[in-house]
């Protein structure tokens, strides 16, 4: 199927028609030529942008489907404007075999929605004592580059070390997880003002941050990438600001929510509010929009995080830790950064393509718009203005922070090496 | 002109034609000792009799009463308050207010003659709750009632034995008493209906 | 419509007042030969006790029924609660039994305010985690005004685990309210990391306070904090903030030592300390009815509460 994008601004630039044909992009230009059976799609308005790429979400399959699937999970991604995601390893059981990997991997090209990249996990069952089989996930059919023991620290500096050195072989990179264990047992919110009077344990931000430090003198050591997931502090954007002004391979994630929420949010004790790494604070929001307009922080990635209903109907202590983020991540991002001056469509579509699949080191992923790369494209309008609704969502759990808030710009089209996944704003 | 019984004397203070005040201090004093005259009278010499007035200004009425009786007979007689909001029957349809001050004197109420106090006596309601009160606290030889206006319309089969005034009003009139010891001056006030 | 009572930061100086004036009057039932008022006839009033605390639900108990409430006992143990049933599946039943009020002692910090998103009835919070025990702080004020008179210009100490006692933040948010002037006293450690933006004194050194001190109120230490490093050893915790004689001989001679209980005899507070006539701890536990009485007569007694309180989540 050929299909005509009339009209598009390409990363916010002169409106433009784009020819997809083939799975590719054919032709760029003004006033293209409409062959016959070529579906016309009018996108005045509309921004055109390389299909989005996640580097942090959790699909829960195998294992918590009565949370999300890989194909809910994707679909949702979809619908957010996603042509490619990482799955975390987190799941029941553990993604550190090639077995596991190759399962999640083949539910994803199942489905259909989008890419999906499995990580695997750093240490077996993400149990922290011994290294998981990097390399036979590494040359499995999901070829996976990520690794993760995401929901826990790989606290063990010498397991560490041992895992930044070993996956240099295959161009493999280790994301981690910033939390010192002891500092944070039993923590339920950012530790500050707001903890103190509510009685809620308190996470304090140097567990993230003895962490990072500490994994970017380590990194630099031995001379590997070290990816840094979900930042969440002033502090840590100092470390990495620093690391990467050594010349050292770090690079780092943030999520929406962490742009956008301050911990104030746990004075309802709603623990729609409850996330792992916690909110913080207003100051902390400022550092974390400056460190991504100026790529500090390399990217924006979810951490979408699907609970079940009674997971997080209950008081905040025993609540489950996480929301979703996959469908309302492209608005957020304009929210905090476009709409605020601080980086233009070019630079998002940098934070939230081109850097995450170099980071994962994707071919035919985060490329922009030119003629002859794979067609995997957004279309997106930034002028409508929606509030969100949690009974809407497209993923299968609702555990979405922004439920209530008007946040801007909407998902209008969606195409995976040139096929559509979503269009006009549904799936296809 | 008003209608009532007995004529007003001046209008109120400020010179608002709806206020009407119908007694004065010297009206309230006379009452007042005409009433300790009729409770010496009626309890044989004030023996085993305690007065209880219900708050706000039942009290001062009840301090000024006692005084009053201990002038004519020479010993004191005891004295207290009772609240009874605790008791009253429309509780519910307002938010919940706070509470007067409930003190009985020592020796209590068992066995006494207990006269209670109160300013104005309306739909009978507030007495009825007063009754309900003393009954939680003991068991009076006996219970009678004086007021200082009784201004009708009972919704409840209840009497006064000793009345400073009677003041026929409509329902939609409002009666006050001021003490000096509360208000600054001594007057009961008739306001018209708004 | 607010109508709870979660938080004592949610008392005006008003409500505050209200209560104790109201508690004062109440007082006398407990002496009277009829221990009963009328007020709250019809009305049920739930104790929702997912923690044991026996003395705390006896004490709402009784309250509840001198003002003749109905009174329905549900504590946790042996429940459906142990059983897995969540809180809002026991909220639902409780508003299928048409409660009025609901007290809660829970061991979740915000558990109130969530219950109050699921009942209709008013909720006293009878202490949630380590948030707050406005109850407390209402009797322990109580306590203090009959001893000492108006509290306004006061100096409170309260010594020990600040940062994990509910007690110390209501009492501490309270007592400012009424003017009081407070001073927190406990290791470093036990402090919250923000104690600084708290409207009171901080201090790590009990001798110096003490002299300047109207009232002493000493919290519960548990042993367990110990293994978490809190402190080194029980000894050099008692050693350093410990209330014994040597300590109480220092306090102005008005001055009151007080106690939320259960106490730690020799651990936090010294025998001949917790048994002088200085100290108020068995009044405490008479005064905490009659301030329950009268927090559950505003809240439940009108047609609507006539203390401001808490709101609950989409007002």
């Amino acid at each position: 199927m050929t299909y005509l994008i009339k009209g598009a601004r390409i990363l916010g630039g002169t409106p433009q028609d784009i020819l997809l044909r083939d799975g590719v992009i054919a032709e760029i230009g003004t006033g293209l030529d409409i062959a016959k059976g070529t579906e016309v799609i009018e996108a005045g308005g509309l921004i055109a942008l390389p299909g989005l790429v996640d580097l942090h979400t959790h699909l829960r399959e195998p294992g918590r489907e009565d949370a999300e699937t890989v194909e809910s999970g994707t679909r949702a991604a979809a619908a957010g404007g996603y042509t490619a995601v990482h799955a975390m390893a987190n799941t029941e059981p553990v993604a550190d075999t090639a077995g596991v990997v190759e399962q999640v991997w083949r539910l994803g090209r199942e489905a259909g929605h989008c890419d999906v990249h499995p990580v695997g996990a750093v240490t077996r069952g993400i149990e922290g004592h011994q290294l998981a089989e990097l390399g036979a996930m590494a040359d499995s059919a999901a070829h996976v580059r990520v690794f993760s023991d995401d929901g826990h620290c790989v606290d063990d500096a010498v397991l560490m070390r041992r895992a930044l050195e070993y996956v240099k072989a295959f161009d493999g990179v280790v994301a981690q997880h910033a939390q010192e264990p002891r500092l944070t047992e039993h923590a339920q919110m950012n530790e500050g003002e707001v903890s103190g009077r509510l009685g809620l344990a308190g996470w304090p931000a140097v567990a993230e941050e003895a962490i990072i430090a500490r994994d970017c003198l380590l990194a630099a050591h031995v001379g590997s990438r070290l990816h840094v997931c979900h930042v969440s502090t002033a502090g840590s954007v100092e470390i990495l600001r620093w690391a990467k002004s050594k010349g050292w391979q770090v690079t780092a994630e943030v999520t929406p929510h962490h742009l956008f929420l301050t911990d104030e949010l746990a004075a309802t004790y709603d623990p729609i509010y409850k996330v792992n790494p916690p909110l913080r604070t207003n100051a902390d929001i400022d550092a974390l929009r400056e460190a991504l307009a100026d790529g500090t922080i390399d990217c924006v990635a979810t951490d979408h995080a699907p609970h079940p209903v009674e997971a997080k109907e209950t008081e905040w202590a025993p609540a489950a830790m996480g929301m979703i983020g996959l469908e309302t991540a492209l608005s957020v991002a304009q929210a905090a950064m476009v709409d605020t001056g601080l980086l233009d469509w070019v630079g998002l579509a940098d934070r939230m393509s081109v850097r995450p699949a170099r980071i994962g080191r994707l071919t035919g992923q985060g490329l922009l718009p030119e003629v002859g790369v794979p067609a995997n494209l957004t279309l997106y309008d930034p002028g409508e203005r929606r509030v969100v609704d949690p009974a809407d969502t497209v993923s299968m759990s609702r555990n979405t922070p922004f439920a209530g808030i008007e946040l801007p710009g909407r998902v209008h089209a969606a195409f995976l090496r040139g096929r559509p996944t979503v269009l006009e704003g549904k799936p296809a | 002109m008003s209608a009532a019984s007995v004529p007003p004397h001046s209008s109120s203070p400020d010179g608002d034609v709806s206020h009407k005040s119908v007694l004065e201090a010297p009206d309230i004093r006379r009452a007042l000792s005409r009433i300790a005259h009729e409770i010496l009278e009626r309890t044989k010499g004030g023996r085993d009799l305690v007065l209880l007035g219900i708050p706000t200004r039942g009290v001062t009425l009840a301090e000024r009463l006692a005084r009053r009786i201990e002038e004519v007979e020479g010993h004191p007689v005891p004295y207290g308050s009772l609240d009874v909001t605790m008791y009253r029957d429309d509780l519910r349809m307002r938010p919940a207010r706070a509470l007067g001050r409930t003190e009985l004197p020592p020796g209590g109420v068992d066995g006494r003659v207990v006269v209670l106090i109160d300013d104005v006596l309306f739909s009978g309601r507030t007495v009825r709750a007063a009754l309900d009160a003393l009954n939680d606290l003991g068991r009076p030889q006996a219970v009678q009632l004086a007021i200082l206006v009784d201004r009708g319309h009972r919704e409840l089969p209840i009497r006064a034995d000793y009345v400073g005034k009677n003041l026929p009003t409509s329902a939609k009139e409002t009666v006050r008493v001021l003490v000096e010891e509360v208000d600054g001056r001594d007057a009961v006030v008739l306001e018209a209906a708004e | 419509m607010k109508h709870h009572l979660i938080s004592a930061g949610d008392l005006t100086r008003d409500d505050a007042l209200l209560i104790l004036d109201t508690a004062e009057e109440l007082a006398a039932v407990a002496d009277r030969p009829i221990k009963k008022l009328p007020t709250l006839r019809g009305r049920t009033v739930v104790n929702l006790f997912f923690e044991d605390s026996t003395r705390t639900r006896i004490s709402f108990e009784a309250a509840a029924k001198r003002l003749s409430a109905d009174v329905i006992n549900f504590s946790a143990k042996g429940s459906s609660v142990s059983k897995g049933e969540s809180l809002k599946d026991t909220a639902l039943t409780l508003e299928a039994m048409g409660a009025d009020g609901v007290v809660i002692r829970h061991s979740a910090s915000g558990a109130p305010q969530r219950l109050a998103n699921w009942v209709r009835g008013s909720v006293v919070n009878a202490g949630d985690g380590t948030h707050e025990h406005p109850t407390q702080a209402l009797l322990d004020a109580y306590t203090m005004r009959r001893r000492l008179g108006d509290l306004d210009g006061r100096r409170i100490t309260i010594v020990g685990d600040i940062l994990h006692s509910r007690v110390a933040r209501s009492n501490m948010l309270l007592l400012k309210t009424l003017g009081a002037e407070v001073t927190l006293v406990a290791p470093p450690t036990l402090f919250p990391v923000a104690v600084g933006s708290w409207p009171c004194e901080v201090s790590y050194d009990f001798d110096t306070v003490l002299p300047k001190s109207d009232v002493v109120m000493m919290l519960r230490v548990q042993q367990e904090r110990m293994n978490a490093a809190y402190f080194p050893t029980v000894r050099e915790y008692s050693r350093r903030y410990g209330l014994d004689a040597r300590r109480m001989a220092m306090l102005p001679q008005h001055a009151v030592v007080m106690h939320p209980g259960p106490m730690n005899r020799g651990v936090e507070i010294a025998a001949e300390v917790a048994d002088s006539p200085r100290s108020t701890i068995v009044e405490q536990v008479a005064n905490g009815v009659t301030v329950r009485m009268a927090v559950l007569y505003l809240l439940l007694g009108g047609s609507e509460p006539a203390i401001g309180t808490t709101r609950t989540d989409g007002e």
